[in-house]
């Protein structure tokens, strides 16, 4: 009964939908302000009914409804509860409806927070969103649905992907949709500016925090995704340029710089068309995204030929809201008033700096992910793996990363390069201190890599370097610096952790891919190693039992300078459901400088194992910028310009009256 | 093609039984004496597609073939061969979709120099743009160009000036 109610409220969702796209459109047509009002409570109810379908269908996994389909192929009874319920999401038909659901909830936010859009604006906007919501309802219903039932129920399910029972991945969806999904704001908010012919301050100030708050979970999504793969999957690599992540990354970087250019727009009335064909692009690439990642395109064009109907349909999906928004471009774009004067050297130039260097570089990717879907679709099979992308896509990152202290220091119109260059002494002073450093502290063992880390540290003082200067540091009293310091606000502040998350990230990716080590040994039960300065002996291996799986521990006695410091325990993991599918679990030391990783593989002749030791040093960093990045939206969306002192639109100019 | 058609579903088949995310990779009885050897191999590795997983080079897979493909390379590498002579044995044998990084021909141009022509397209643009007019919008819409006072002009500007 319960399945069947989630089952019903998910169909009258598609109805609602249909109803918050039409109604209000049509109300808007034809000036009725009480059509027009149809939407905000529309939205409600849509994400009212999806939070039910969505609760339906947890339900009959916390239950074990085995005579749900999509229950029974993806669950199993001895799973423990926290699984099951992340296991709604851990399927096709299942994370599909938390795409839809993720949907209404920021038509509904749209609806609760645009108290101060104008009315036509905000009826636009949640039409236009309603209509993505119907696409993918349909979607859902017609090719995915969860809740479709068995005749005959089996007497338990197949199991959960062992690699999808961890905590990290378990969260991981939830955070990427919040991202991907809710770059369809910025869409609707750019397809509605283009209808209702008005793209300015206001319009760039209402798309901002929107776009921030999809921004920040899309990077906690992907920082969790690569975290997961580091410890999960036991060789210590943490990206490995997947068409999947891919697929992610791209509506990041394009996300990126719709944040920088919007800021133009809500500033200085410049980029209005590029930031509106931007905040297109981006949700096409989350569309996109889903496209690749759901289709099946990416195992082999030849696999998504056999059973094409998802991948048509979200293939349908995307070509319609990419070619249908670029065609109302094409349409209104010339009418929309450009403004805004800069020299290349300015604010604005440094973000369109950013803005071409982003661009190019998803642009880099986009060629990298899908161009071998292209030749092999004509004969040629070609693969395109990580030393392609580090090739091109790094190399792209160096100007940008150089330029990056600079753009906050150059004045808006027009700026002062050489000024802005006196403001970033220290840091480059201090980068170099830690370029000679590091050339010593690794004797030499690399020519660039210092020079990188110190690419990473100029970027992190140069961006605390400008607060400092803006709050007129060492130029006057301290009282006076430090009332500066409170009354800034708190988007400056969202910058500067930006800036300061990207640098820890550089430095923390350079350290561990040039001075990680690595050692692969059998070892015998007494049977020592040594690497970077950790001596660790192997104790054996141990037979444990879990709730749904059974384990081979090793057992690892980490030492340092004679002081027992650690027990690792590395693990092979067999589900019972999936016992043709061992899992690895590392086995991971965390020191300051960081990370002593073990992994065990098989057993071999003579009671040995397969070990295998990698020490990576500060790639925790990695992570840790990802999270000061985000935290930096974070502070950046909590700024109360966003909120109150509500933008308000100038006042159309009456015409000039021509003099006598 | 029809060979083709099988290999695909050879490999298909294969994705399927393959365990896909053991990782072992390397294991210490393939490891070279020669740590200079070695290294060679392991650079190679990293640049080869392992068949049969999605997207793991051999280096980082657990799988037999790429198990197989390892102990090729140190074997080539053992009997003198360069690099690129290891790469084109193994590309003679398992085809270009072995490479990860594809080698600069006819259908892989637009990886290759796609992206500089963007960069070149895109800094070309800027640079017409702003070097037409030192301060231009970004839709490339000029400033209008302000002419000097004439003497008149000047004449009531002091005059006015003057009044306050």
């Amino acid at each position: 009964m319960i399945v069947e109610t989630g089952h019903f409220a998910l169909i009258l969702a598609a109805i609602v939908a249909m109803v918050q796209f039409a109604v209000p459109l049509w109300g808007s047509y034809k000036s009725d302000p009480i059509l027009m009002r149809v939407a905000a409570p529309a939205a409600q109810v849509q994400l009212l009914l999806l939070l039910i379908s969505f609760l339906a269908l947890m339900w009959a996994y916390i239950t074990s409804d085995f005579s749900v389909k999509n229950v029974f192929a993806n669950s199993h009874s001895a799973k423990p509860l926290f699984f099951k319920i992340s296991g709604v999401w851990a399927n096709h038909e299942g994370s599909m409806l938390l795409w839809v659901l993720i949907l209404a909830f920021y038509g509904a936010m749209v609806a609760m927070f645009g108290r101060n859009l104008p009315p036509s604006l905000k009826t636009h906007v949640l039409s236009i969103q309603a209509l993505v919501s119907l696409s993918f309802l349909l979607f859902l219903i017609f090719t995915s649905n969860p809740f479709e039932r068995l005749v005959n129920p089996p007497l338990d399910g197949k199991g959960l992907n062992p690699l999808l029972q961890d905590f990290a991945l378990s969260i991981h969806p939830p955070f990427l949709y919040l991202g991907y999904v809710g770059f369809s704001v910025a869409f609707s908010f750019a397809v509605a500016a283009l209808i209702d012919g008005r793209v300015d301050a206001a319009w760039a100030r209402w798309v901002r925090p929107w776009t921030l708050l999809a921004w920040v979970n899309l990077t906690i999504g992907i920082a969790l995704g690569s975290w997961w793969a580091y410890y999960e999957l036991g060789w210590g690599g943490w990206w490995f340029w997947d068409p999947v992540e891919n697929a992610s990354f791209m509506p990041w970087l394009a996300g990126t710089a719709l944040l920088h250019s919007a800021l133009v727009v809500e500033k200085r009335g410049a980029l209005k068309l590029w930031t509106i064909l931007l905040s297109i692009l981006t949700f096409s690439l989350s569309l996109m995204g889903a496209f690749l990642v759901r289709s099946g395109v990416l195992s082999s064009v030849h696999a998504f030929a056999v059973d094409p109907e998802r991948g048509i349909f979200i293939l349908g999906i995307l070509a319609f809201f990419t070619g249908g928004a670029l065609a109302i471009f094409a349409w209104r774009a010339p009418d929309l008033k450009q403004g805004g004067i800069f020299a290349p050297i300015s604010r604005e130039g440094a973000l369109v700096f950013n803005n071409m260097i982003l661009v190019i570089a998803c642009g880099t990717v986009l060629i990298g992910t899908l161009w071998p879907l292209v030749t092999e679709a004509v004969g040629y099979k070609i693969s395109v793996g990580a030393p392609y992308f580090e090739l091109t896509f790094a190399p792209l990152m160096i100007p940008l990363l150089l330029a990056m202290p600079f753009g906050p220091l150059l004045a808006w119109k027009r700026g002062d390069l050489r000024g802005a260059a006196q403001r970033l002494y220290a840091a480059v002073g201090i980068a170099i201190l830690v370029v000679v450093l590091t050339y010593s502290v690794t004797s030499g063992s690399s020519f660039f890599a210092p020079l990188l880390i110190g690419l990473g540290i100029y970027i992190v003082v140069g961006a605390i370097s400008e607060i400092l200067w803006r709050a007129k540091a060492f130029r006057t009293n301290w009282g006076e610096v430090g009332r500066r310091l409170l009354n800034m606000p708190r988007a400056s502040y969202g910058s500067m952790f930006g800036h300061i998350g990207i640098g820890i990230f550089v430095i923390g990716s350079v350290a561990t891919s040039v001075w990680n080590t690595e050692k692969i040994v059998a070892m015998k039960p007494g049977d020592k190693q040594t690497i970077a300065g950790y001596e660790v002996r192997f104790d054996g291996v141990v037979e444990e039992r879990g709730p749904n799986f059974t384990e081979k521990l090793g057992n690892f006695n980490v030492m340092k300078d004679g002081k027992q410091i650690a027990t690792l325990r590395p693990a092979k993991r067999t589900y019972i459901m999936r016992s043709e599918m061992p899992m690895t679990e590392t086995g991971i030391y965390n020191a300051w400088n960081g990370d002593l990783y073990l992994a065990i593989g098989d057993k071999l002749q003579q009671g040995a194992y397969t070990v295998r030791f990698y020490f990576n040093p500060f790639i925790r960093l990695i992570w840790l910028g990802c999270l000061i990045m985000a935290l930096g939206g974070l502070v950046s969306l909590s700024d109360r310009r966003l909120r109150i002192g509500a933008p308000k639109r100038a006042k159309e100019q009456p015409a000039a009256v021509p003099a006598e | 093609m029809k060979q083709f058609a099988l290999t695909t579903l050879l490999m298909l088949a294969a994705l399927l039984i393959a365990p896909s995310f053991q990782a072992v990779a390397v294991e210490p009885g393939e490891i070279l004496s020669d740590p200079k050897l070695e290294a060679r191999a392991r650079e190679l590795s990293v640049n080869l597609r392992c068949l049969v997983c999605q997207n793991q080079s051999i280096d980082d897979s657990s799988a037999e073939l790429a198990k197989d493909l390892r102990v090729l390379v140190r074997e080539r590498l053992t009997k003198g061969d360069t690099n690129e002579e290891v790469l084109s044995f193994i590309v003679d044998r398992y085809g270009e979709y072995v490479l990860l990084k594809p080698r600069i021909a006819m259908h892989t141009l637009i990886l290759w120099f796609g992206p500089l022509a963007l960069l070149l397209l895109a800094g070309g643009y800027f640079f017409m743009i702003f070097r037409a007019q030192p301060t231009a919008s970004n839709g490339g819409v000029p400033a209008p160009k302000i002419k000097a006072l004439s003497s008149d002009e000047q004449a009531a500007l002091s005059k006015l000036l003057d009044k306050d």
